[in-house]
């Protein structure tokens, strides 16, 4: 054997880049790494001190409301891997020796580095008050503080946050979400002192304190009461008071967790941070520190992560030998903007007026909860500013702050409230940094349009990278990408087909308006031609919306797509599935014995689907009737399993079995699926109920999802699995089930009046004007006044259910059409042919047919059954 | 007084079904001799047309359960299995040229009539007496 030969060694020695923390900053500073061509030169170790590889800490609080570990991961699947890189969990660095450029791990390994990225961000900062590590005190910084917290509100009935910054009112959100009585205290005379003003401060804290949670500003915490059994019991407030707690969050800043490098003798701030210049490096040349343990070069710790990712990018270019000025870190915006507690909060830019000679111009309407503040220079340029109640103009308004050059729009019109005054398009400069979390300008998404051929928001996302970090500016990404296609003359074509110049939306409007029921009506007024497979299924799904009896009487027959002209699903061979509704997944032993003696008599394949049904697949056009016979004789209906309507209702057994459960699910789950069953929507509809936050039924992966509280049902909307998988919404809490019931009514009826072709909820909910917010208002407060239509037409809807394969059973002139060979009715499709497989039956593929002589069919796939 | 629907497979015109048996805009399959399958479709004007049944893409039986429609000024059937669209006058297919087994992607035309009980008709294109 040649050395050679020796597996795995490569042509010329890498050099070793070990980098200490895997969190947000850390995992952004490999992908910049990877993405770089010198990264081939590095062999990459990450000593992480957690458990689990990096997440995403800033939307940490969504792990309360059912978000999983795994979504929040940040590295995707197989990122490590690809690129080789060896990442070490639960072991962090616990000493570095420059001198070697050896790092020592906590279980004692040492690795030698050629290079080194400190990446060990920050730490949560707990004031020395007396009692501050009795149990029951936390911090908010890991998913395991969060389950610590999680397990302590259990047993307390009342919780203390100190601290009423960002996290601090994040944690209170948390809290009262958890059930706990709720108190923030805050040293500083308001909330959010560092980003929002007096008078932003003032309306935020009366908005919190509308939400129950109580804010005691103005106030240090001088020491935490413990009880007997040494656990917390209270708090002692600076001015005395005594606040009872069981549980206390510290959430009173953050420090740079400089400590390794300070060991190490590297150069650290006077109030922490190791020193680093402008390419991120420390004084070692070849030592690195990036985000929060980091001291800039413009004299700064950033506590942000859009800063952090612009570091590790400076950091990641500099080690693959890419020396351009502009990847320097010369410093970052510390603009914000958050929901804390179902309030919209932003700041950005100067937000405080420290400018010499800035002046303010201020909107504020306390009565609808609503402060603007925007500082405005010397020159007339925008500073910052303060946003707190309606956010809706942050997008827009930061990047503006950041191009420093005058407005062309008079500031009053940018705080005013839409509607109140001729605000008209605000022209953003092309420098203007839209994503200020990639640092992607507005030149460079126009360009991405102009000169990449990126049509949607997700191709430009996909192209720049811009709106991929925090996503507050994906609106204005919209905004940007619909200008620019409308100035390189590409008009947005929303047409439904080339027989149609409307949307389905404007469809279903003109069908409302007009009275139309039939097709040939809509296209002779309304549009060209004969109709296609695409305006025709869609059409006739808004007919099935009003009065128009059975659908396959009269013209509607015509329209239907081909699952729902035969009320069943076409497979690969031309034959077709039947799958029996099941509502709720409940069923009896009675009914599972007869489904499957249905299956063994038509020599059906049998599976049991993904959505708490039983598939019996292989069953002929002549078939279908026969099949229905049995089904409904049995007490069941054939169910839709195609088309563009209602599927299921998942559920699990809820309280009446499950230990956790506290509602009723499988109840509501049926009276839900029978409900809707029959309804037809743009696209198809799922839908599940679970019976307590366990969430066993995935609720949060359907049109509309309920999930059981002990008061009540929360509901979720706009979830799906699939291609493209979302986490469905909250909609709204603690509903009892006539007003659960009476929201999905409408909805859905919203949803299937305003939605576009083949449109899922999930799509819907995001590109609706307004979105989430805008649908709850409709649904639940009746902003449009519709909802009393919508109530109506979903009465109507469910009053006129009829089993749609019974109705065909009854009728002699629909069942002919059930027939393979309209000249030769009983004779079976000879093309249709089966072979067997693991003890069933399977489509035959291309050539088998030849190779045997009779196709071959296991069991008796032609018995005789009774069809009266 | 019934009115038949006729086919010509190069021989001989066989009657298939009744005028009445086909809904406008929706097709029926026809089982030929030696086998064949023949898609026949009405239109919304009355007009008839017959293709091949199979359908080139999937390989099924199941051309006839197709939607109808028009594309500019072609008359057209969609595929139900893969939605390909297929010209009803010359059976060309308007989406795809060659089919996954590299045959070309077209449709056999059959000359279709109204005959026998009523007075002949030609209807449809792509239409020769015998």
């Amino acid at each position: 054997m040649t050395h050679h030969q020796t597996s795995g060694r490569l042509p010329r020695r890498l050099k070793d880049l070990v980098l200490v923390g895997h969190g947000m900053v850390g995992q952004r500073f490999l992908e910049a790494l990877t993405g770089q061509p010198g990264a081939a030169a590095w062999r990459i170790t990450v000593l992480a001190e957690e458990p689990r590889p990096a997440y995403d800490r800033v939307h940490l609080t969504s792990w309360f409301s059912g978000t999983s570990v795994e979504e929040l991961s940040l590295a995707a699947p197989g990122f490590l891997t690809e690129h080789g890189i060896d990442l070490r969990l639960a072991d962090p660095a616990a000493a570095i020796d420059r001198a070697a450029q050896t790092v020592t791990t906590a279980s004692g390994e040492v690795l030698h580095y050629d290079a080194l990225v400190l990446a060990t961000g920050s730490y949560p900062f707990v004031p020395p008050v007396p009692g501050h590590d009795a149990a029951g005190c936390h911090v908010y910084r890991t998913i395991e503080d969060l389950e610590a917290i999680r397990a302590d509100a259990g047993r307390s009935g009342t919780g203390v946050v100190v601290g009423g910054g960002l996290l601090g009112l994040e944690a209170a959100g948390a809290l009262r979400a958890l059930g706990l009585e709720t108190h923030v205290v805050e040293f500083a005379p308001r909330l959010m002192a560092l980003q929002v003003d007096e008078g932003g401060g003032q309306l935020l804290r009366r908005k919190i304190e509308e939400l129950g949670v109580h804010v005691h500003t103005g106030a240090g915490t001088r020491a935490i009461v413990t009880g007997d059994d040494g656990r917390v019991c209270g708090t002692e407030l600076s001015d005395g008071r005594e606040l009872p707690a069981g549980l206390v969050v510290f959430s009173a800043g953050v420090r740079p967790r400089d400590q390794l490098a300070r060991e190490s003798g590297l150069p650290v701030g006077e109030r922490g941070g190791i020193v680093v210049d402008e390419r991120c490096r420390t004084q070692d040349p070849h030592v690195y520190a990036i985000g929060e343990c980091a001291l800039a070069a413009d004299g700064k710790v950033y506590g942000l992560v859009a800063p952090g990712y612009a570091m590790a990018g400076t950091a990641a270019r500099s080690l693959a030998g890419e020396h351009r000025d502009e990847s320097a870190f010369t410093g970052a915006d510390t603009s914000t903007k958050l929901k804390l507690l179902g309030v919209d909060v932003a700041s950005f830019g100067d937000a405080h007026g420290a400018t010499d000679g800035a002046l303010d111009v201020l909107y504020s309407d306390s009565r609808s909860g609503v402060y603007k503040k925007l500082v405005i220079g010397r020159e007339g340029q925008l500073l910052g500013g303060v946003l707190v109640g309606d956010t809706e103009s942050y997008g827009l308004l930061r990047p503006l702050a950041i191009g420093g050059k005058p407005l062309q729009t008079a500031p009053e019109q940018l705080v005013l409230p839409a509607g109140a005054g001729p605000a008209g398009p605000v022209a953003l400069p092309d420098d203007a940094v839209v994503c200020s979390c990639h640092n992607i300008s507005q030149g460079e998404i126009r360009a991405a349009v102009r000169e990449q051929g990126c049509t949607t928001v997700p191709a430009v996302k996909k192209c720049t990278s811009a709106g991929t970090g925090c996503g507050s500016c994906v609106k204005l990404l919209g905004t940007i990408v619909t200008e620019e296609l409308a100035a390189s003359g590409v008009s947005v074509d929303t047409n439904l087909c080339e027989h149609f110049a409307h949307t389905r939306a404007e469809l279903y409007e003109i069908v409302r308006a007009t009275g139309i029921t039939s097709f040939s009506a809509l296209i002779d007024g309304h549009g060209s031609g004969e109709g296609c497979d695409i305006c025709k299924p869609a059409v006739a799904s808004i007919l099935a919306g009003s009065d128009n009896g059975h659908i396959l009487d009269g013209e509607q027959a015509a329209l239907q797509d081909t699952n729902d002209h035969f009320l069943a699903n076409l497979q690969r061979n031309g034959s077709y599935s039947v799958v029996p509704r099941i509502p709720g997944g409940e069923i009896t032993p009675y009914g599972l014995i007869t489904i499957g003696e249905i299956a063994r008599d038509f020599g059906l394949y049998t599976k049991i689907t993904g959505g708490q049904r039983i598939d019996l697949l292989g069953a002929a056009v002549d078939q279908l009737p026969l099949i229905w016979r049995r089904l409904v004789d049995a007490g069941f209906e054939s169910g839709h399993a195609y088309g563009k309507s209602l599927r299921t209702v998942k559920s699990c057994v809820g309280e009446t079995w499950c230990r956790y459960g506290v509602q009723d699910s499988v109840g509501l789950a049926i009276e839900l699926e029978l409900r809707y069953r029959g309804l037809r929507s743009p696209h198809k509809l799922k839908s599940a109920v679970s019976g307590c936050a366990r969430e066993c039924a995935e609720a949060q992966g359907k049109d509309f999802g309920i999930i059981a509280t002990s008061s009540g049902w929360n509901l979720y909307v706009g979830g799906n699995g699939g291609m493209t998988p979302r986490h469905a919404d909250l909609l709204a809490t603690d509903l009892d089930r006539e007003t659960l019931i009476r929201s999905i009514d409408r909805f859905l009826m919203f949803y299937i009046r305003t939605a576009d072709r083949l449109e899922r909820t999930s799509v819907w909910l995001d590109r609706v004007e307004g979105g989430l917010e805008h649908v709850r208002a409709v649904v639940m407060d009746d902003s449009l006044g519709i909802c009393a239509e919508l109530d109506l037409l979903m009465e109507r809807h469910v009053g006129g259910y009829r089993d749609e394969w019974a109705a065909v059973l009854d009728d002699p002139e629909r069942l002919r059409r059930f027939a393979s060979f309209v000249n030769a009715p009983g004779t079976p499709d000879p093309a249709v042919a089966f072979m067997p497989e693991r003890g069933q039956i399977r489509p035959a593929r291309p050539g088998e047919n030849e190779q045997s002589p009779a196709p071959a069919l296991v069991a008796g796939a032609r018995l005789e059954v009774r069809t009266a | 007084m019934s009115t038949l629907v006729e086919i010509f497979d190069g021989t001989q015109w066989t009657p298939v079904c009744d005028y009445r048996d086909l809904i406008p805009g929706r097709g029926v399959a026809v089982l030929g001799e030696r086998g064949a399958q023949v898609a026949v479709f009405r239109d919304r004007a009355g007009a008839l047309y017959a293709v091949d049944n199979r359908d080139p893409f999937s390989g099924a039986y199941v051309i006839s359960r197709g939607i109808l429609g028009s594309r500019g000024t072609a008359p057209t059937v969609a595929s139900p299995m893969y939605k390909q669209v297929f010209d009803l006058r010359d059976g060309r297919c308007l989406d795809e040229d060659t089919a996954p087994d590299g045959t070309p992607a077209e449709l056999r035309v059959w000359p279709v009539r109204t005959g026998a009980a009523a007075p002949s008709q030609l209807v449809g294109a792509a239409v020769r007496e015998p």
